[in-house]
Formats: structure tokens, C-alpha cells, sequence
């Protein structure tokens, strides 16, 4: 399966199974995106069949010299033998097998907090609340989520706990009690935590930022941009804006860690469709670690993304990517979660198309103990697999969660970003489809054009590197 | 080659044999909490 599409005066050539890609003359352009419509199953015996080069001449042979035709031609089998160019998708069997293994838990979400400070507009868990009451958790029930992520860790060494809420902070003696527990079992049982925080940083201070520097391997830091985006989506309770208190201690946690190991991660919503601007904002900010997500909204909230809105938000992506570029090769590069793309290295195929391994690898846990397949669906009773003491109670969820993979859904069949999503977040597909095996379209969209957009900036950068 | 430039040589297939050993992170845990984001995810083994 080949993909190829233009951008920012680049002819990409994507070929989608094996990851390979390559920047090609207009003529390689024309001559690849033909072979794949005539046959998007062919070999290098195919490919150099005669009648496959007369289809050439007859699709081109007034545009283009027929030694041109043969000098492309060529180099396409060559890529194709080198397993570059129509590769198969192999994997499916694979995965199958890949899905069968006994599954270890290496994650927590521990929801230390469901109360906060702020009340967004756009809040997935209702200013903290999830549906439910406010609640923090104690001291007790997170030491028993530590205890039930170590037992059931098999022999994974490092375990990722992130104390998410709510807002964390609002419950700061329980984070730091939890990471010395955690500390303090890691020698026992040949295991490491890696922590992190996710704060609105309204109770950011120097004793929290020393103590995050020590013991946390990343901070989120929520903020969404310019201050009148950021105020209007993100106001305290009493209507007052946040970002003149927050933005002087992020930047400040920013720098103490080096601009390294955290991100400033902000949403944006159908209210800021021009958010290249709000990513740029963090930019000037001197923000090195940016992530600005689209907000999923239901399509009654007046925020949420329309399908209408996509050709905008495209044009956004297309911006941003076209400035950063520009940003990099002016020394002053940063990193863009969504464009963050490793064409060498990156996951293994099997990491790629199995999910993102919520309800098996990764499980969210609430102030009072209870389980759930991952953050988005705290609050659905339906998913409520169980809690700290019994541990997993209902393996069935777990079974249904751990079947879903990029071949369970029809609509990545055909997708080209398959390898880049690994379908999608399951959470987003039971919002709006009621299935976790289906897709949620509009973040698919964006998805696309994402990936088209970072390998767009390798393109660009490595373009560079031959000059 | 002339007409192609190839950006990688490193490709998906190569990861069949060897992956899969699950030590990487999970996709939400870096920044991401609305999304899935796996490509952009660093593989523990090539540390």
C-alpha cells in the first residue's frame, strides 16, 4: 500500500507496511502513484513484466522520455526487492499472536484528586468530578494501587504511575507519601517508577517544583495558549482567568528542568481553530516541549471540532509544520508533540497495531480504589473492572480490550496512519460509537494529516542536510 | 538514486523478530490524554 501526497513543495512517497519513505521528482511521483493503481499488489516480477512498462508509456509517454519512464521504473524494483516500495501488510496473523501473550500491568493512572481549582470549559471530568462526587484519595488506597501495579507487573521493571486528577495538587501530601512508598519498594522487588504529574499549576510552588525536579521523570503542564484563549476555556471557579497566575511558575519549572522532561500541553477547541498561533505563543514563551490537542467534544457543545472545521484546522497543521521548520534551521527548534516522528527507530510493528494497551498494560484508578480501563472512562459504571483489594474482577472487560487492535477496526484497514495510532483511542470510539472498535472520524482526520505533516518536516530538514 | 530520495533504511519489517517485548511506555503516559499517539513513542530496547 502506497501513500503519496505534496506538501510545502515536497512529492512524499509513503509506503505504509514497511514505514519507508521517500522524496521523489515529479516524475517518480506520477510513475509510483500510476503503478499503484494498476496494481497496489505488485512484485519486482510484476513491476518487470513487459506489459507493465508499456502501461507506463501508455499513461506518460507523451510527457515524459521513455528513458526517463525506464530509469524510475527501475529504481522502484529495486526499492520494492529491498522490501521499500509495496510491501504487504504481513502483520495481521502477527498481532494476533502478539494480542495472545499474557499481559502485564505497567501503567496506573491514579486519579489522587477529583476536585479542582479550575473550572475549564471543555473538563472530561466535569471540574474534576468524573460524574461522580469530589473525592481525594488516601494515602491507604494509593499504596494499595502501588502494591496491585507491582504484583501484577511480571517481570517489567519499569512501572509508570501518573498522578493525574482533578488536580494532583490539591492533594501534595499523598503524591509525595506515594513516590517515597513506591521509592521504598523499588529495591525490594527489582522494579522503577517512573512518576509523573499532570497540573493546571495553580498551586505550583518552589517546594513542589524542587520535589517534582527530584522525583518525577515528566511533568504535564496544562495551559492552552494566548491569554485570552487560555482564560476563556480555563477560568477559576469564580470566572477569573488563570493565566497570569500560572504561565511566570510553568515558565519557571520550565527552565529549572532544563527545558527537558515535561511538556506544556494545552487543548484547543472549535473557539481557537487558529491554534498554529497558541502553539507559537508557547514558543515565544520560550517553551521547548509543546502539545496542543484538539478537544473531543460532543457535537452539542458549541466548542467541540465539526467535520466542517477540518479544512482549517489542515491549514493550521500546515502552517505550524512550515514554521517549524524554519524555526529549526534558525536554531530555534522545538518539539511539537503531534509531529514527533522517529523515521529510524520509533516502536516495533507490534507496539504500532495493538492499541494503546489501556484495560490490560494500562488502568486508571479513582480516589476510592476502584479500576477502570483507562482515565476517559472513570465514571461509566459499564467499565468498572474492579478495585485495589480484589483486584481485577471482571476480566471479561479486560478480554474485550485486549482483542482490539488496528485489524478489529474495518475503517483502518485502509488507513495509512495505522502504523502511526495504532487505531485510535478506544475511549473517543465508545463516546461516539458505543463500540470500542470503531474509530472516532473527525480525530482520524486530524491524525492524517498530522503524520503527512511530520514526515513533511523530515523531508524538509534532511532536504537541508543534503544541500 | 536520480529520481528517489529514501529517508530511512530502518523499516517496519525489521521490528517482527525482535519486538514486542512490551517495555516501552504507554501512549497516554507522556502527554497525551484525548488522543493515541504511538508512533512518536521511544522503543526501550533501542536505548
Amino acid at each position: 500500500m502506497i501513500h503519496q501526497y505534496q506538501n510545502n513543495g515536497y512529492n512524499i512517497v509513503l509506503d505504509v507496511n514497511s514505514g519507508a519513505v521517500h522524496v521523489v521528482d515529479k516524475i517518480a511521483y506520477d510513475v509510483i502513484g500510476s503503478l499503484e493503481v494498476m496494481n497496489s499488489f505488485h512484485t519486482p516480477e510484476t513491476l518487470g513484466k513487459e506489459n507493465t512498462y508499456r502501461y507506463l508509456l501508455e499513461q506518460f509517454g507523451g510527457i515524459y522520455s521513455e528513458e526517463e519512464l525506464k530509469e524510475v521504473l527501475e529504481a522502484v524494483i529495486e526499492l520494492t526487492e529491498a522490501g521499500q516500495l509495496f510491501t504487504k501488510d504481513t502483520y495481521e496473523d502477527y498481532i494476533g499472536e502478539v494480542k495472545q501473550r499474557k499481559t502485564v500491568v505497567k501503567a496506573l493512572c491514579l486519579h489522587v484528586a477529583h476536585d479542582c481549582n479550575l473550572a475549564c470549559r471543555y473538563c472530561f471530568a466535569e471540574e474534576g468530578e468524573y460524574h461522580g462526587r469530589r473525592a481525594l484519595m488516601s494515602y491507604e488506597v494509593g499504596k494499595k494501587a502501588l502494591d496491585f501495579l507491582i504484583a501484577n507487573s511480571g517481570s517489567r521493571r519499569n512501572l509508570e504511575v501518573d498522578f493525574f486528577g482533578g488536580e494532583p495538587l490539591m492533594n501534595w501530601q499523598v503524591v509525595k507519601d506515594l513516590v517515597a512508598y513506591g521509592r521504598a519498594q523499588e529495591q525490594k522487588y527489582d522494579k522503577h517508577f517512573r512518576f509523573t504529574l499532570t497540573t493546571n499549576g495553580v498551586l505550583l510552588n518552589d517546594e513542589v517544583q524542587e520535589f517534582v525536579n527530584r522525583e518525577m521523570d515528566n511533568v504535564v503542564l496544562s495551559l492552552d495558549g494566548r491569554p485570552e484563549v487560555n482564560d476563556k476555556m480555563r477560568p477559576f471557579r469564580n470566572g477569573r482567568g488563570s493565566y497570569d497566575l500560572i504561565v511566570p511558575k510553568f515558565c519557571k519549572l520550565a527552565d529549572s528542568r532544563n527545558q527537558d522532561r515535561y511538556y506544556i500541553r494545552g487543548t484547543f477547541t472549535r473557539e481557537n481553530l487558529d491554534f498554529s498561533e497558541d502553539v507559537m505563543h508557547f514558543a515565544e514563551l520560550g517553551f521547548k516541549q509543546v502539545s496542543v490537542e484538539p478537544v473531543v467534544g460532543e457535537d452539542t457543545d458549541p466548542y467541540a471540532i465539526r467535520e466542517s472545521d477540518l479544512p482549517q484546522i489542515f491549514r493550521e497543521y500546515d502552517t505550524l509544520a512550515k514554521t517549524m521548520v524554519e524555526r529549526e534551521r534558525s536554531g530555534k527548534g522545538f518539539t511539537f508533540f503531534h509531529f514527533m516522528l522517529d523515521l529510524e527507530g520509533g516502536p516495533c510493528v507490534a507496539k504500532r497495531l495493538s492499541g494503546c494497551g489501556s484495560g490490560t498494560e494500562y488502568l486508571a484508578v479513582t480516589p476510592w480504589g476502584d479500576l477502570y480501563p483507562c482515565h476517559q472512562f472513570v465514571g461509566n459504571e459499564e467499565f468498572l473492572m474492579g478495585n485495589v483489594d480484589e483486584g481485577i474482577v471482571k476480566p471479561e472487560i479486560a478480554d474485550e480490550f485486549r482483542g482490539c487492535s488496528v485489524y478489529s477496526k474495518e475503517k483502518c484497514r485502509d488507513c495509512f496512519a495505522r502504523f502511526y495510532c495504532s487505531g485510535g483511542c478506544m475511549a473517543n470510539s465508545h463516546k461516539f460509537h458505543n463500540t470500542i472498535h470503531d474509530t472516532y472520524d473527525v480525530s482520524c482526520e486530524m491524525e492524517r494529516k498530522r503524520v503527512e505533516c511530520a514526515i513533511m518536516i523530515k523531508a524538509a530538514l534532511a532536504d537541508e542536510e543534503g544541500e | 538514486m536520480k529520481h528517489i530520495k529514501t529517508l530511512n533504511t530502518q523499516t517496519l519489517n525489521h521490528t517482527v523478530k525482535k519486538g514486542g517485548c512490551g517495555e516501552c511506555q504507554t501512549s497516554c503516559q507522556s502527554a497525551c490524554k484525548t488522543s493515541c499517539t504511538v508512533g512518536n513513542q521511544t522503543c526501550e530496547n533501542r536505548k
